[in-house]
């Protein structure tokens, strides 16, 4: 056949004609296309994420206030479950789950995957699990895996600490070291300083098999890496004072808060009414949280930061101030009290008798409405306008920290309320005066703070002038603070001011006719200032701001109680036993305690 | 003349090599695929690679036992042989082995034996036996149907064994014959119909037949003896087009589903990657991420954690693309081709019809392997079940591939006595 000799070098050429194409092909998918080397380790490559356990936090003496424990998830893998008997009933009363539960759950994580494991129980205590890991071994597939919940060992400062959440999507876009499923501080002391608690997670890479079984460590765990443990806070709580706090709040619905004047560190936070920390971790997290959502008293809301309240007559000490700085008045200047304040055409501020006239430190001490109308309207007609005034007065009070968040370090709060001159222009089309906006001057009308706001106002009176932003840490692992909490802030008005202020205050509590003398101490002056506020939907609110020693003084107090009436009902006896227990540790007049501790102010039947 | 004292002498000694050297990289591969840390031994002979060097062993022995027989009794039992085998071909069917699908093996004292392997040479014995018979000037029409009775009996009992993969492999002795004589325009008829069949899979049916009239046209009108070639032009339009319509049938009611399946997926038709297309993805993923230098020796992650299906058989070249990567499967491919060229030069030499006849068959189905797998394992073929000669696993295919070439290379160590 030599005639076809030609047709050998055809049927070489189609050998090599497909092996070139072989050739291009395999060097496509192996040199230029990286799309398979990517695919290869999503085969391979198992990312096991080791979570870091968070920071611990301690209070101001070094109590432990948020510690973790150790809890397991129940894990299953269902390809293991396959082909094999199990005891179904004594799994789920080992688990204690209904065996409707027990095949919906399977059925969940069997259509997530066969392969791998999906949690199957979360959130098993250490105790619960101890059985369970006995007899575990007799259901194959099931495993627990471990890991760390919080742990509130004194069961308070709830709405300080803050609870847990898991992350939402739009958080683990915003931010890449969340993963779906992965806990974040939602509020308090927990979401505030997330960036510190949380720790660093670990990494380890293992190889697994196309059944999802592990084959060892990716590169001898050279890629490996170990979380690392929260930074552990220390707080600037006094965990004994907010507890107690707490308890002479049960049953009413209010806030406390208390600072260390010389800091600006606070030492208690009490929103009440509160609930368990407890409450909030675990497999009924959900569950409990919507049952507080749904209380009429809204225990989840935090009073303390975001509730805005008229401050009453414990505002008049600022009017005062404001009106000794300009000069309006000296401190022996005397009002008449006509039972009241009469302004306009039959218009009149009530007041309730007493002597008349009254100097400044009087009418502190018995709270004069008459007194700081007279002084809030002589320091309007001191100025050509009532914009003027108005504008005046308000940048006295922001000096004070007032209608404004103050940086503080809570991620939540309210600025309160402190409207602008442009307001009333507007609301009174440009015709007004110190008597159309009077009752400001005994702390009505629009103005509204916050308790921590009152708080640092008397803060700022305890230190006679000046004030530290709030804070609730003291430090961070080893590191101390932003040094904008170590920054003295001074407010307007001059030291010399604040001290015929301070002799009032004294008197409310010190001299027999004051508002607050059950308030009073033996052995500590507490200068304080009653406030009570009307409140058109019920029960007056009742209102004490208070600090103690009248020198060097060591906490400066607001509480707020809401539907407690008189400020000297509830208010001042609470301000003064949150005194003397931080100041004393120890409570002389157990009448008072006992009267206040019983009290309940929430209508329950 | 054959050097009596030294049966060697005469023996191509490039092909031994290359056999060797592929057979020898093969077993690595298969020892990598079923490489396991806990296991240390390497002689042991429950595992695959243990098996395979106990295959080695044989098919060394199988391949001496070949070169020191006088090629007369190839020559003479080449009937005889494809006989038996036919017979065995048969009986498989009746009392065989399943294995995926296939029926295709006896089980002999734990060893699998399946005659599908070793039908190829028997086939390309007879054949050419037969072909070099024939007078070659006058080569009836009855002569030329009872040579593709000799090829396509074998290849029916295949296809019922269900083994496609297998029965495919007889398309290389079309090339065979074209080498010795066949139109060259079998070839391309063959090529058209093969791309029209995967187009009218692709394209929509009324599309293709206006893309080819309109060819047809443009044909037409640059011939320039177009009263000639008009009827000829509607002759292939008409058969094309018949053909179209009748892909559909040949698709859906001659194939079985999961042939169906791989094709569509080749086509991009069906994404179904843990189903019937994840051997083909993973079979890429795995060569993919060998890269250009490859993972390593035992550092094959996709095959060793049995990503990869049938690993050390019909996918063994994933474990050569992982581990050896572009390089290793480069200097595979020219080996392999190499061992063919050398095969096609050696039968071109013979001087009987007889010897180049069987050495084409052996080199056309050594290259109908190669194409299959390769093609398969890189997406390039729809998935059919094909071993990877003196590579893959097992120990039919390999003695059987070993007695296929070896034949050849005893019959070229004689080719100055056998004339004609």
């Amino acid at each position: 056949m030599r005639k076809y000799k030609v047709r050998h070098k055809v049927v070489v050429v189609i050998f090599l004609l497909i092996s070139v194409i072989f050739i291009i092909k395999l060097f496509y998918i192996q040199v230029i296309n990286d799309n398979y080397k990517f695919s290869a380790n999503n085969n391979v490559l198992r990312y096991d994420v080791q979570q870091a356990v968070r920071g611990l936090i301690y209070d101001r003496n070094n109590n432990l206030i948020v510690a973790n424990v150790p809890a397991y998830d129940l894990m299953i893998i269902p390809r293991e479950l396959k082909g094999k008997t199990m005891d179904t009933l004594s799994f789920c009363h080992l688990t204690n789950i209904s065996k409707k539960e027990f095949f919906i759950k399977y059925n969940k994580a069997a259509k997530y995957s066969n392969y791998k494991e999906s949690i199957f129980i979360k959130h098993i205590s250490l105790e619960n699990s101890s059985t369970l890991s006995e007899k575990l071994f007799q259901f194959p597939g099931f495993y627990l895996r471990k890991l760390t919940m919080r742990d509130y060992p004194s069961n308070v400062a709830t709405h300080l600490i803050g609870y847990l959440g898991e992350v939402n999507i739009k958080k683990t876009r915003e931010d890449k070291y969340y993963t779906k499923g992965d806990l974040s501080g939602a509020s308090g002391i927990e979401a505030a300083y997330e960036q510190d608690l949380r720790g660093e997670k670990g990494m380890v890479i293992k190889l697994v098999d196309v059944h999802n079984r592990h084959q060892g460590k990716f590169q001898n765990g050279d890629f490996d890496t170990l979380a690392i443990a929260g930074t552990t806070l220390i707080s600037t709580i006094d965990i004994e004072l907010q507890a107690y706090g707490e308890k002479l709040m049960q049953n009413k619905i209010g806030a406390i808060v208390a600072i260390e004047p010389s800091s600006g560190e606070i030492l208690s936070l009490i929103s009440a009414p509160t609930y368990n920390p407890n409450l909030l971790i675990g497999r009924k997290r959900s569950e409990n949280y919507n049952i507080l959502l749904h209380d009429e008293n809204k225990p989840l809301f935090n009073r303390a930061l975001q509730g805005t309240y008229p401050p009453g007559s414990t505002f008049k000490l600022l009017n005062g101030l404001i009106a000794l700085q300009e000069g309006v008045i000296l401190k022996n200047t005397h009002f008449k009290c006509n039972d009241g304040y009469d302004y306009g055409d039959e218009k009149k501020v009530g007041c309730h008798p007493h002597n008349s006239p009254v100097n400044l430190i009087a009418g502190i001490e018995i709270s004069c409405n008459a007194y700081f109308c007279n002084t809030f309207n002589n320091y309007f007609r001191s100025f050509n306008s009532s914009i003027l005034a108005y504008d005046n007065w308000h940048a006295h009070l922001s000096s004070f920290g007032i209608g404004d968040f103050m940086n503080n370090d809570f991620i939540n709060g309210s600025p309160g309320k402190l409207p602008k001159s442009s307001y009333y222009n507007t609301l009174y089309r440009g015709s007004w005066n110190a008597n159309t906006i009077i009752s400001m001057a005994i702390g009505q009308g629009e103005l509204l703070l916050t308790p921590i706001q009152m708080a640092n106002m008397t803060a700022i009176l305890a230190n006679r002038g000046y004030y530290y932003t709030p804070h609730i840490i003291k430090e961070i692992g080893r590191e101390k603070i932003d040094s904008s909490f170590a920054l003295k802030k001074y407010c307007s008005i001059e030291a010399k001011y604040f001290e015929p202020i301070i002799n009032g205050m004294e008197k409310v509590i010190e001299n027999e006719k004051g508002t607050a003398t059950n308030a009073k101490l033996n052995n500590i002056i507490i200068c304080g200032k009653t406030g009570t506020a009307q409140n058109p939907h019920g029960e007056d609110h009742s209102i004490f701001i208070a600090f103690a020693p009248k020198e060097n003084p060591k906490i400066a107090i607001a509480v707020y109680v809401e539907n407690g009436g008189w400020g000297s009902t509830w208010a001042a006896p609470i301000a003064s036993l949150m005194i003397e227990n931080y100041l004393q540790k120890e409570i002389t007049n157990k009448t008072q305690e006992a009267f206040i501790l019983n009290g309940n102010l929430i209508k329950k039947e | 003349m054959r050097d009596a004292k030294n049966i060697f002498a005469n023996i191509d000694k490039v092909s031994i090599l290359l056999y060797a050297i592929l057979m020898l990289f093969g077993w690595v591969n298969i020892y990598a695929s079923q490489y396991n840390e806990d296991v240390t031994m390497m002689l042991d002979f429950s595992t695959r690679y243990g098996k395979q060097l106990l295959f080695i062993g044989i098919a060394s022995f199988v391949a001496f036992l070949i070169l020191i027989i006088d090629w007369k009794f190839f020559y003479s039992l080449s009937y005889f042989f494809y006989i038996v085998i036919i017979l065995l071909l048969i009986g498989v069917l009746l009392k065989g082995g399943v294995t995926g699908g296939a029926t295709s093996w006896f089980e002999l004292g734990g060893f699998k034996f399946q005659p599908s392997e070793f039908a190829k040479f028997t086939t390309a014995l007879a054949l050419a036996k037969y072909y070099n018979a024939l007078h070659i000037k006058r080569i009836s029409l009855q002569d030329k149907l009872k040579t593709y009775v000799i090829i396509i009996l074998p290849f029916l009992l295949i296809i019922l064994q269900n083994d496609l993969g297998t029965a495919l492999v007889y398309a290389a002795f079309v090339l065979v014959l074209y080498r010795e004589g066949l139109s060259g325009n079998i070839l391309i008829f063959g090529i058209i119909i093969a791309i029209l069949f995967l187009l009218t899979l692709v394209i929509e049916k009324t599309i293709l037949v206006y893309i080819l009239s309109f060819s047809a046209l443009i044909i037409y009108l640059l011939s320039r003896r177009k009263k000639k070639e008009l009827l000829l032009i509607l002759v292939i339009l008409i058969s094309c087009t018949g053909f179209i319509f009748s892909v559909n049938y040949i698709f859906n009611d001659v194939l079985a589903l999961h042939h169906r399946k791989r094709i569509n997926i080749l086509l991009g038709k069906e994404f179904d990657p843990h189903g019937a297309g994840y051997n083909l993805i993973q079979s890429k993923i795995a060569i993919g991420s060998g890269g250009f230098s490859g993972k390593g020796f035992l550092n094959g992650t996709q095959t060793r954690f049995d990503f990869v299906p049938e690993q050390s058989t019909d996918f063994i070249f994933c474990t050569i693309g992982e581990e050896w990567g572009f390089v290793g499967s480069f200097f595979f491919m020219i080996l392999f081709v190499g061992l063919l060229l050398r095969v096609l030069f050696l039968a071109e030499r013979q001087r009987s019809n007889f010897s180049r006849i069987y050495g084409y068959s052996v080199a056309t189905i050594l290259f109908m392997h190669l194409a299959i797998n390769i093609g398969m394992t890189i997406g390039l073929l729809p998935v059919i079940g094909i071993p990877l000669p003196f590579i893959s696993y097992g120990g039919s295919s390999l003695v059987g591939f070993t007695i296929l070439l070896f034949i050849f290379l005893n019959l070229d160590s004689y080719r100055l006595q056998i004339l004609r």
